[in-house]
Order: structure tokens, then C-alpha cells, then sequence
């Protein structure tokens, strides 16, 4: 196993095209909870913890079941599938097994479903033929990524909170705005690592 | 949302100014700075949305009184999911070029927010005609949408419009690189903002 080509693909995945700035999925969350430090940060541990499980299932679907009885055609509803019942069985469990930390992440838990970047990662996966490390390098990394850009959006929103910002641009487009720069600077990351 | 007394024809208008999913709900973000860097991409992908939307609205309908509603959001999932499949089959088939460019975020639909909602609030509550034609709306606003980013983006990217170059010199870059959808969403937004409260004392968008 080749440690330095994971830890490139970790590093990549999570600077170079990371999923928010430079692909733009996951961006209903991504504005939605990164209102304030708190929910941005339970939000961004959720997240990648999911994210590295259900690409570990869908990688294994994929290779075992999938390609040997020829299904390939049907990766979509799989994927969504097994997200959305990943989601639901660690809901139900988190809620028996530890009750406080469902009560922490749990609400981000449900949210995941409706985050483009769970489905886009399995169907990378599983475009791009990874073996298992490399998937999950490859899920780690944009998780990783997915909280970085999370945290430093909210870092920055919660200033904003009391700035003067012109009434029709308050809310929403100033925040599209702010992530428009944050993207610019993001494109300074390419050409870090050619993979 | 009770039964819908509204005329089909304010459904429609609903669909694609009061409830537009892009610029008053703030839903389903992703593409709208993902695939809008050209017009005949925004243009691909809101016609599949607005395919997809369409038929999922119909279909929810169809089976409200059969679907038991603890498990209907597994079952939705599902409708959604099928849908997407046809339409990225038949993408992949006939519109090769363009499925290469915007391939992932045809697939990605499965998980819009806009499409889902759509078939729990109103296709799961109302008659199959009406659900059709709230889905037609909302797909057409989206559609609407994806065209006005796109055109502001391309024009002022590359001058051109669907890949007729119509300006000479030098065209500002950074529209379409990834920060100039941010940009251009972002000013759209507030410009829209602008008008509703300007000019119907609206209160902008009902967004996070």
C-alpha cells in the first residue's frame, strides 16, 4: 500500500477540489448550518464520519455485488439507498446507545440525506474504479474538506452578524458573496499536487 | 398545506416567481453555480430537472393513497432515484458531449432538496393534474433560473452565448471561473431582493 499516493489524495480532495469551492455540492448545508461556530463544527464531524462509513458500504456493494451481477447501471438508487439507510440505523442507534451525543449531532444526522456531497463521493468512487484505501482516502479528505470550508465560513458569518450590510443583499447573497472570495482563494491551492 | 384551491395557472407562476427554488427558497444550490459557466449547460441540466420534477410530482400523486406515510420518504427516495436514471441513461446516450461535462450533477439530482420537498408538501396532499403542473412550475422556475445565471456568466466570461461569440476583447475570467458563480448568485439574489422589496414589499428571501 502506498501511504504518500492516500496522503495526496486526502490532501487533495480536501484543498485542491474541495467539494464546496471548487465542485459546489453539499451548498444547501454548507449556507444552511454555517450560521454559527457551534453547529458548523458538530455539523462537520457528522458529516465526515458518515461520509468515510457509508463510502466503506457502498465501496464494498459496488466490487462484491454490483459489478458480478452486472447492476452497474443501477449506482444511483444503490448509493442513495444505502445512504439513506446508514443514516436512518445510526440515528436509531445513536438514540439507544448514547443519547447525549444524539442530542448534540443527531439534528445534523438527518440533514446529511439531503447532501449531494454523500452521493457524489460513492459515485466518484466508483467512476474513478479506487480500491478500498484509496475510497477511503478519498471520503476522509472530503470530509475534511467539507468542515474546513464549514468552519471558516461560519468564523466569518458570525462577524458579519454585526456588520452594515445593505438591506436587500442581507442573508443569503452577501454569504454567496463572501464564499465567492473564500473560492478565489481556494484556486490558489491548485496545482499544489498532481495526482 | 391544506388541499390546493389555487387555478392551475397560478401554480405555474408560483412555481417559477413566488416559490422560485434558486432565488426565493435558496434550495438545491449546487448547480446553479456548478453547471451555469455556459447557457447550453444550465440549459441541459434544468430541462432534466424540470423532466425529473415533473414526473416525480405525478407519480407521488399517483400513489398518495398507497403509500404508508412512515416509510414514504425511503419510497420517494426511491421514485426520485429511478427518474434520475432514466434521464441520466438517456443523457448519456443521446447528449454525449454535454454528459461529459455535466454528467456527476445530472446524477446528483437524486439529491436535490428542491424535488423532494416539492413531492412531500404538495404531490403528496393533491390531485395528479394540479401535482403535474406545480412540478412543471417549479422545474420551469429552476429552469428560468439556471438560464438567467448562465447568461449573465457566460455573456461576461467568454462573450458568447450558447457558444456564439458575440463581444470582442477581453472577457472578465473570473466569471466563470468558480468564484464568479458565487459572485453571480450572490448579486442576482440581491438584486431580486432588491425589486421584491422595492416594488412589492416583500421581505427578500425566505433563505437561511
Amino acid at each position: 500500500m502506498d501511504f504518500v499516493k492516500l496522503f495526496e489524495l486526502v490532501v487533495s480532495s480536501a484543498l485542491i477540489n474541495n467539494f464546496v469551492f471548487t465542485m459546489f455540492l453539499g451548498l444547501c448545508i454548507f449556507f444552511g448550518v454555517s450560521k454559527k461556530m457551534e453547529t458548523a463544527v458538530g455539523m462537520s464531524i457528522t458529516f465526515t464520519a458518515v461520509m468515510v462509513v457509508s463510502a466503506a458500504l457502498s465501496w464494498v456493494v459496488y466490487q462484491f455485488i454490483m459489478i458480478p451481477l452486472d447492476l452497474t447501471f443501477l449506482k444511483i438508487i444503490i448509493f442513495i439507498g444505502i445512504v439513506a439507510a446508514f443514516v436512518q440505523s445510526a440515528d436509531t442507534i445513536m438514540k439507544k446507545v448514547s443519547p447525549s451525543l444524539y442530542y448534540k449531532l443527531g439534528v445534523y444526522l438527518a440533514l446529511i440525506t439531503t447532501n449531494c456531497i454523500i452521493i457524489a463521493v460513492p459515485l466518484k468512487n466508483a467512476g474513478e474504479h479506487y480500491n478500498f484505501f484509496e475510497s477511503m482516502a478519498f471520503a476522509l479528505g472530503s470530509g475534511i474538506g467539507f468542515g474546513l470550508a464549514l468552519i471558516i465560513m461560519a468564523s466569518i458569518r458570525e462577524k458579519l452578524e454585526v456588520a452594515d450590510v445593505p438591506a436587500p443583499f442581507r442573508g443569503l447573497p452577501i454569504s454567496f458573496i463572501i464564499a465567492g472570495l473564500i473560492a478565489l482563494a481556494f484556486t490558489g491551492f491548485s496545482g499544489l499536487i498532481t495526482l | 398545506m391544506s388541499i390546493q384551491k389555487k387555478s392551475n395557472w397560478e401554480l405555474l407562476k408560483n412555481g417559477m416567481f413566488g416559490e422560485n427554488t434558486i432565488f426565493r427558497m435558496a434550495i438545491s444550490l449546487c448547480p446553479s453555480i456548478a453547471v451555469t459557466n455556459g447557457m447550453k449547460n444550465g440549459m441541459a441540466l434544468g430541462i432534466a430537472v424540470m423532466f425529473v420534477q415533473t414526473m416525480v410530482n405525478g407519480t407521488v400523486s399517483l400513489m398518495r393513497n398507497f403509500i404508508h406515510p412512515k416509510i414514504r420518504i425511503p419510497i420517494f427516495m426511491l421514485i426520485i432515484a429511478g427518474y434520475v436514471t432514466i434521464i441520466d441513461l438517456l443523457m448519456a446516450t443521446y447528449a454525449r458531449p454535454i454528459y461529459k461535462e455535466i454528467g456527476l450533477y445530472i446524477q446528483i439530482i437524486v439529491a436535490f432538496a428542491s424535488i423532494f420537498a416539492r413531492a412531500e408538501v404538495f404531490a403528496n396532499k393533491n390531485k395528479v393534474f394540479p401535482s403535474l403542473v406545480d412540478g412543471f412550475g417549479m422545474g420551469l422556475g429552476f429552469l428560468l433560473a439556471m438560464l438567467v445565471i448562465s447568461f449573465f456568466r457566460e455573456l461576461l466570461g467568454k462573450g458568447e452565448l450558447f457558444g456564439y461569440s458575440l463581444i470582442s476583447g477581453n472577457p472578465l475570467l473570473i466569471m466563470i471561473l468558480p468564484t464568479g458563480g458565487f459572485l453571480a448568485v450572490g448579486l442576482l439574489m440581491g438584486f431580486f431582493n432588491w425589486i421584491d422589496m422595492r416594488f412589492y414589499g416583500g421581505k427578500g428571501a425566505s433563505g437561511v
